[in-house]
């Protein structure tokens, strides 16, 4: 994004940090219990001194390392809950990317609503374009019929031991392939509920996705 | 944290905008929960305003009546999760004399200020007053108009002469329902008089002594204080009706909103020696006043949950519309709308 060395959650939409956006969000709904916000080890006194910075302190903030992908990433959160509090099947864990500050109140309340009705729900919004799927990269493997196509985002909620012991019990080459969370309770045949999101709750990943988010703060702000 | 803004940018065209707001503003943070719609809003929302104050006030988001649970309170004044009415009356100065909701500064949310419609209200504590627990929020949603009402009554208190025997309301519309239903509990022993158009609307008022169709008023009827609550271009006969019914030296409150200028027959006005008062919006003293009441008076959220007409849930912007188009063929009562944005 124009500066490599700094993870994009770091960077600024409108007058502050993309994170900060994200966890102020989270703060306002009051059946959290903790607000754990995994990052690397590198970054982990960089994200207290700005959360510190523009929100203060709030004892239901807490800031751990993450480890080496996403699932690996909750599994550190799930470990700190475990640590701290145990571990209960009534407990549920709402897992959000930082870099998406645009979610709403409604998504994060109906993620919990789902979650403890369900076990598991996924954030997504029907697929706009006509997913096209490829095995080579070359050709066209199969075009599925796009009603019954969505797109991703999070937030994505469980209840936690169910996702930790179905995550215990992959084998370590099924771990390797997964990048979705979701897809661990798939794996071993868990319904997972979806929740709808919104076309605006983006992921801020590129500088395209940072330009838009600005420029849809400053259409307001020169109202 | 951005907050999302569902503004009415166009008639009958609403759109999220998203505004950046910070935790550490000193503002109470509110999450609405049931909001009301407004005959006001309906006037943007359909386009019935002049193109000039359109443009003026839009874009904007509607709704000044609703209440909320506090989830952020820097001031410490409220628990998070109380239950609050918002005061969309929003002072920049004060005044001994002139009331904060008279004031040409303050501002008024859904009139060029954004209204509730928001993912979350950002709003000074002393906007804010506690509704009990156990009232019904449907009710609560629209304590704002009920507010209005509450506040005619107590400037009334201390304009009218002590004589106040009969009353007269003009209105068989939702402030009129209200502000009968407040006169009933204030002067219980005095007779009321209810007067409108629409004996349908009427039959509503099963608590007043008399309902009268404002063509058929028989002769000899008469009132000692009268309160006006039609608007639009028919508070020009009520007025003139209400002249010509009240007892000399009445007193006769104005509540209904007119976008055009009425004719007034000031002669009898004069010549009855009438006092004529203006009242409008309100301010959190009466908000209060009006918790109170319902306390006192527990049959009077029981009567104003006659007034409902439609609960809707919102979850998408879509729904809105929905409720305001559903609004629209409503003759009598209120749309609230569950805020689940």
């Amino acid at each position: 994004m124009g500066n490599v060395d700094r993870p994009k959650q770091f960077l600024s939409i409108g007058e502050r940090p993309i994170i900060v956006h994200t966890v102020e969000k989270f703060l306002l709904h009051e059946d959290f219990d903790q607000i754990i916000i995994v990052t690397p080890t590198a970054w982990i006194n960089y994200t207290r001194d700005i959360l510190e910075k523009y929100i203060g302190t709030d004892e239901r903030i807490v800031i751990t390392a993450g480890g080496s992908d996403r699932n690996e990433s909750i599994m550190a959160a799930i470990n700190w809950i475990e640590n701290k509090n145990g571990l209960t099947d009534e407990d549920v864990i709402v897992t959000h990317d930082a870099v998406r500050p645009f979610l709403t109140h409604r998504i994060i309340k109906e993620n919990i609503s789902t979650a403890l009705e369900y076990g598991a729900c996924d954030t997504v919004i029907s697929a706009i374009d006509t997913i096209v799927a490829s095995t080579d990269g070359k050709t066209i493997s199969d075009i599925p019929v796009r009603d019954q196509m969505y797109q991703g985002q999070t937030p994505q909620s469980f209840q936690i031991t169910k996702l930790k012991n179905h995550y215990e019990a992959l084998s370590s080459d099924e771990r390797a392939i997964l990048t979705d969370a979701c897809k661990i309770l798939l794996l071993k045949g868990e319904a997972v509920a979806l929740v709808t999101g919104e076309l605006f709750n983006i992921k801020v990943t590129t500088p395209y996705d940072l330009r838009i988010a600005n420029a849809i703060l400053k259409e307001r702000i020169h109202q | 944290m951005i907050n999302q803004v569902y503004q009415l940018v166009a008639p009958r065209q609403i759109e999220v905008t998203y505004d950046e707001r910070s935790l550490n503003s000193g503002r109470v943070v509110v999450r609405p929960t049931y909001l009301s719609i407004c005959h006001a809003d309906q006037r943007y929302f359909t386009g019935s305003r002049s193109a000039e104050v359109l443009a003026k006030k839009l874009p904007m988001a509607m709704i000044h009546e609703g209440i909320g649970k506090v989830v952020h309170d820097p001031s410490g004044t409220f628990k998070i999760g109380t239950l609050v009415a918002m005061v969309p009356n929003t002072p920049s100065e004060t005044d001994d004399i002139i009331g904060e909701n008279y004031l040409r500064t303050s501002r008024f949310r859904s009139s060029g200020y954004d209204g509730y419609m928001q993912d979350y209200v950002f709003i000074q504590s002393d906007r804010l007053v506690e509704v009990p627990a156990d009232l019904d929020p449907e009710v609560a949603a629209f304590t704002e108009l009920v507010s209005v009402s509450v506040h005619a009554m107590t400037r009334f208190d201390q304009i009218a002469h002590s004589r106040r025997e009969t009353f007269g309301v003009w209105g068989d519309g939702n402030l009129g329902f209200i502000t009968a239903l407040m006169l009933r509990k204030l002067y219980p022993e005095a007779k009321l008089l209810v007067f409108g158009k629409t004996q349908s609307k009427l039959d509503y008022f099963s608590f007043a002594d008399e309902t009268y169709h404002i063509d058929q008023i028989p002769d000899g009827v008469s009132f000692n204080h009268g309160f006006e609550c039609v608007g639009g271009i028919g508070s020009q006969y009520a007025i003139n009706q209400m002249i010509d019914y009240i007892i000399p030296e009445g007193t006769m409150a104005l509540l209904g909103v007119s976008e055009e200028p009425v004719a007034v027959n000031t002669r009898m006005i004069l010549e009855k020696g009438l006092r004529v008062y203006g009242s409008s919006r309100s301010t959190p003293a009466d908000f209060a006043r009006t918790m109170e009441l319902y306390q006192m008076y527990p049959d009077i959220p029981a009567y104003l949950s006659n007034l409902v007409s439609g609960v809707f849930q919102i979850r998408q912007i879509e729904d809105i519309h929905q409720a305001f188009e559903s609004d629209l063929t409503n003759r009598f009562g209120k749309t609230v709308m569950e805020w689940c944005m």
